[in-house]
């Protein structure tokens, strides 16, 4: 066995830092709690999709586990949220990256306006799933206890039903997206959101703004 | 669950209803008239005794009711309330409240628990708490406020029609202990006629000329059915709904939110899948914008 070489502190030369450890942490944290409660939620959505109650242990065990994997949820959004609200926040930019979303779609990134951390389809992909888990978390509540609702008010619980699964399915749409651009489209954020590294030349063609900043807080590059 | 009794529609159920239409059970119904009950709750007691719950204690509410509401363990109760009539004189009105065993059941529609509420061909429609996983949709869909849940076990219960009676050749336990002969069981037809016959009795007999029998429509009927002395106005019995039906919203949220869910779930993964074999990945790393000489990478 050849010695192996000591763990580098940092990235090699032609990559750079883009998630720290704790950010894969909350991110992955969000990404399990969100599978769990999507599959077991639509377990409930779909009569022809509750054979998944029984791949998660049976009906009554999923609807005792989906509030709580979701408050998990809910608390790493909470977390990203506070870690990446200024990342997210949408810009003047993000107006023209939107009016030339074809261009993003068909692959012709060159056409598109420096990005900064977040791409405008990133931010928008987050607030999609901010204000869908508000929603989720205000309707959630209520079916987590309908037996405190006063009996004369139980007619607003298919309305709460309702607007559970509407935010549930805006959530779903955004993250098919989400997990096709990263898995399939752009599998370098995958290697990003695994491993934390990217390379240089993907950070500076997709991600200039932001690549440009750390470049500025960090050592030149020989 | 009773072996002899066919199953007709099953809750949260893809697909058809195992051997639906195999035999041909008549329909079973209870017949209740009000206009001989006396409230002496025998069928309450019969019913605590046969399905094995013990008498919890009453609430008294200046009232011959034994508690304000039907409860998990209590799924029978005679409910009382002192009518005014128009020339002043008091009506003492009586029924038995229980379970409806609606034909187009509420709750059946409502549960998305697989198995948790039957339907069985002759009418019953029966809780299955094995099954049941306490999200109590089934008490929205209810018109008659049925479904009861227990907080201890997270499952909801009601009056089960005494399947396991029946499924037997036995009448139900209620029926079994009325006293007066105000309570009759058999299949729906003969229940329909026999009502309808003593309803007419009631109008040309009696002073109430707008006796009748009450098998609301908006449910599909019921395998309950009452003869009230005034079918103009079931509320006066305690809150009787006169025109019971499966809210709409419980109609909507089970058809087309999920009909339209289903299909955009579906089409957004088709749409992806498609994207990719039309587009593919992006270049990762090649591409190159047209300011992009600065090559500060040693990639």
């Amino acid at each position: 066995m050849t010695t192996r070489a000591l763990p580098l502190k940092e990235p090699p030369d032609d990559q750079v830092e883009r998630y720290s450890l704790t950010e894969r942490i909350w991110h992955w944290l969000a990404s399990l709690s969100y599978t769990y409660c999507t599959l077991t939620g639509l377990a409930l959505f779909s009569p022809y999709l509750y054979w998944l109650a029984a791949v998660f242990g049976g009906g009554p065990t999923i609807r005792f586990w989906h509030p709580w994997l979701g408050l998990v949820f809910l608390a790493s959004v909470v977390w990203m949220h506070g870690s990446w609200r200024d990342d997210l926040r949408l810009t003047e930019a993000d107006r023209e990256w939107r009016a030339k979303i074809g261009s993003y779609v068909e692959n012709r990134d060159q056409e598109l306006p420096p990005q900064a951390r977040f791409n405008a389809g990133q931010k928008l992909f987050y607030w999609a799933m901010f204000y869908a888990v508000l929603v989720l978390l205000l309707s959630g509540i209520v079916m987590w206890f309908p037996e405190r609702v006063p009996r004369n008010l139980i007619v607003i619980l298919p309305v709460v039903g309702i607007l559970h699964e509407a935010a549930a399915l805006i959530s779903i749409g955004a993250i098919i997206i989400h997990i096709y651009m990263s898995v399939f489209a752009e599998p370098e954020s995958l290697r990003a959101m695994v491993h934390g590294k990217v390379s240089r030349a993907w950070a500076r063609n997709y991600h200039r703004l932001w690549y440009e900043k750390i470049q500025g807080q960090r050592r030149p590059v020989p | 669950m009773p072996p002899t009794l066919e199953i007709k529609a099953i809750s949260g159920h893809a697909g058809t209803v195992p051997g639906h239409g195999a035999s041909r059970d008549y329909d079973v119904c209870k017949l209740i008239d009000v206009t001989t009950c006396i409230g002496c709750k025998a069928c309450e007691v019969a019913c605590l005794e046969w399905n094995g719950y013990s008498f919890t204690e009453t609430v008294f509410d200046n009232s011959y009711q034994t508690m304000p509401e039907t409860a998990w363990n209590y799924w029978n109760l005679i409910r009382f309330n002192e009518h005014e009539n128009s020339d002043g004189s008091i009506s003492l009105l009586m029924r038995k409240d229980q379970c409806m065993h609606c034909a187009d059941p509420g709750c059946l529609r409502a549960c998305p628990a697989d198995g948790a509420i039957v339907q069985y061909a002759n009418g019953i429609v029966d809780f299955h708490q094995e099954n049941c996983i306490g999200c109590q949709y089934c008490v929205t869909g209810c018109p008659f406020d049925i479904p009861k849940f227990n907080p201890s076990t997270k499952k909801v219960f009601k009056c089960t029609f005494c399947s396991d009676r029946v499924s037997n050749g036995l009448e139900p336990a209620c029926i079994k202990a009325c006293p007066t002969g105000c309570l009759h069981f058999g299949s729906k037809d003969d229940m329909k006629e026999l009502a309808e016959q003593r309803a007419a009795q009631l109008r040309e007999q009696t002073s109430h000329k707008d006796a009748g029998v009450y098998d609301p429509a908006g449910v599909g009927g019921t395998h309950v059915i009452y003869v009230l002395h005034d079918i103009k106005n079931p509320e006066m019995y305690g809150g009787l709904p006169a025109n019971p039906r499966v809210p709409f919203l419980v109609k909507l949220w089970k058809g087309p939110v999920k009909l339209l869910g289903g299909w955009a779930m579906f089409l957004g993964v088709v749409g992806v899948a498609i994207h990719y074999l039309r587009f593919g990945p992006k270049d990762a790393g090649h591409t190159t914008g047209p300011e992009d000489k600065d090559d500060r990478t040693k990639s």
